[in-house]
């Protein structure tokens, strides 16, 4: 039950309710959880009726990033299955 | 800001999946049994066929983290037992619908005249409280961190309101102390501690919230990698990764996967108001694992006065009641056990009429292999 969802905020009233877009769903959410500012535009995750947190959008760009140089570097041979160390570095 | 992301497509995309299951297939020398406490991954595991892409070294502990399928059968007695109350309106989030109590469930007692009502949000209680002035609205509350701040947030607004007829009923749990027992439970095979365990795969929604703070404990004096891991099955697979490359490096490192909503401090706001209206119990009793110190909370005393444990004492039972003796859910989410080697296993415990636990609501560890059975031969 802690699924919560991607939703892009279209439209923030002055009650700090914040209206978002969930795959083309529209519903309204209170960002009252969010210790920081929300934009229009921005992402941020949904529960239960609540802003949980914004989703950093740099941080996913990186990860996408970094499975597409996967998906390079086996196309170009650098990764196969005999191969020990990947030239992946750790994301820690 | 790229022009239109698509959070979803990118996370779930099969050639991400197939490319990093490469890697895990050259990577993975050693046996790790790791678990993922949250039923959300569990879920995502057996939805997408994650054990089918992973070699045979990678085996998946489902943990405990199904906050409704967790739920003792006399806390949903309770809540059965004050929907019964004249001039009650029992409130609670949809996961709680059918689930079975010793008079049945919430959706029963509503077939039989009850008046209980599913709601998306705790907020949503203001409303049926404001329009329905001459009864008492009890909001069950139920979840992990993830969905506490939600209920302490109600309780925020009906104290600031001053709402006069609306009580709580608390059952919120919490991740530590939970995994805290599992590791430090005995494991009478080898008459030692629980050793079954090797790495987790931390939370991803408890995580926004709480912040990955919340695992240094396992990682330092448990010496128990943890990856914080988001629920999509791309994150899966990557967080597997990380898992393998810390134990072949022979290190127990906390690690963050789900950057993109997690921090190490988490949600800071949310934790001050947990903070301001609730407390830690001495005990709270999990289906399938028994007592376990610290891991249920209740409104701090100066709100005692909207805790429906206390209004509505005379009416609600104190017993235990005991675990099936055929059930091992506890021995499966100790990592002892696999839902198969139940003797009840889709035979007299289904879904439909569960019988332990980890049958009760498709997060939990039996009911995922009963409707995901067939990808999970191995």
């Amino acid at each position: 039950m802690c699924l919560s969802i991607p939703s892009k905020v279209v439209e923030i009233d002055e009650n700090n309710m914040a209206t978002v877009d969930t795959m083309g769903v529209k519903r309204q959410v209170t960002l009252d959880l969010i210790g920081e500012p929300v934009e229009v535009g921005e992402y941020i995750l949904i529960h239960v009726g609540f802003a949980m947190t914004k989703i950093c959008v740099e941080e996913a760009l990186e990860s996408i990033k970094i499975y597409e140089e996967i998906i390079s570097q086996m196309n170009e041979g650098e990764i196969d299955a005999e191969e020990g160390d990947m030239n992946y570095a750790s994301r820690a | 800001m790229p022009q239109e992301l698509d959070l979803f497509k990118a996370f779930r995309n099969p050639e991400h999946i197939k490319a990093i299951a490469k890697l895990i297939k050259q990577e993975a020398k050693t046996k790790i049994r790791m678990m993922e406490v949250c039923g959300g991954h569990t879920h995502t595991i057996m939805k997408y066929g994650i054990p089918q892409l992973l070699p045979d070294t990678i085996e998946f502990v489902h943990g405990p983290g199904c906050p409704v399928c967790i739920m003792p059968k006399e806390r949903i007695d309770h809540a059965y037992i004050l929907s019964q109350e004249p001039d009650v309106i029992m409130v609670t989030l949809g996961d709680m619908i059918k689930v079975p109590g010793s008079h049945g469930s919430l959706q029963n007692a509503r077939s039989k005249g009850a008046d209980v009502r599913f709601v998306y949000s705790p907020l949503d209680v203001i409303k049926i409280a404001t329009q329905n002035p001459e009864k008492t609205v009890i909001y069950f509350a139920i979840g992990f961190e993830t969905t506490t701040p939600m209920s302490t947030a109600l309780v925020e607004q009906t104290v600031k309101l001053g709402l006069k007829n609306v009580l709580f009923h608390i059952n919120h749990v919490t991740v530590p102390e939970v995994m805290q027992e599992l590791l430090e439970s005995r494991d009478e095979q080898v008459d030692s501690y629980n050793n079954r365990i090797d790495a987790f795969i931390g939370p991803s929604h408890v995580s926004v919230i709480t912040g990955s703070k919340i695992y240094e404990k396992f990682v330092k004096e448990y010496k128990r990698p943890v990856v914080v891991t988001g629920f999509e099955p791309v994150d899966v697979m990557e967080g597997v990764l990380m898992i393998v490359r810390q134990i072949n490096e022979k290190r127990s490192d906390l690690e963050n996967q789900y950057k993109r909503s997690v921090t190490y401090e988490g949600n800071t706001t949310a934790q001050t108001l947990i903070n301001k209206y609730f407390d830690q119990k001495d005990l709270f009793k999990w289906r399938g694992l028994g007592n376990i110190p610290k891991s249920g909370l209740k409104l701090r005393d100066a709100y005692a006065y909207l805790d429906a444990e206390k209004i509505y004492d005379a009416v609600l039972p104190k017993e235990e009641i005991e675990d099936h003796k055929l059930c091992i859910c506890g021995d499966i989410l100790r990592g002892m056990a696999k839902p198969t080697e139940c003797q009840v296993f889709g035979t007299a415990c289904k879904p439909s009429k569960p019988i332990g636990s980890c049958m009760v609501s498709s997060e939990g560890a039996c009911a995922a292999y009963y409707k995901y059975g067939g990808a999970l031969n191995k």
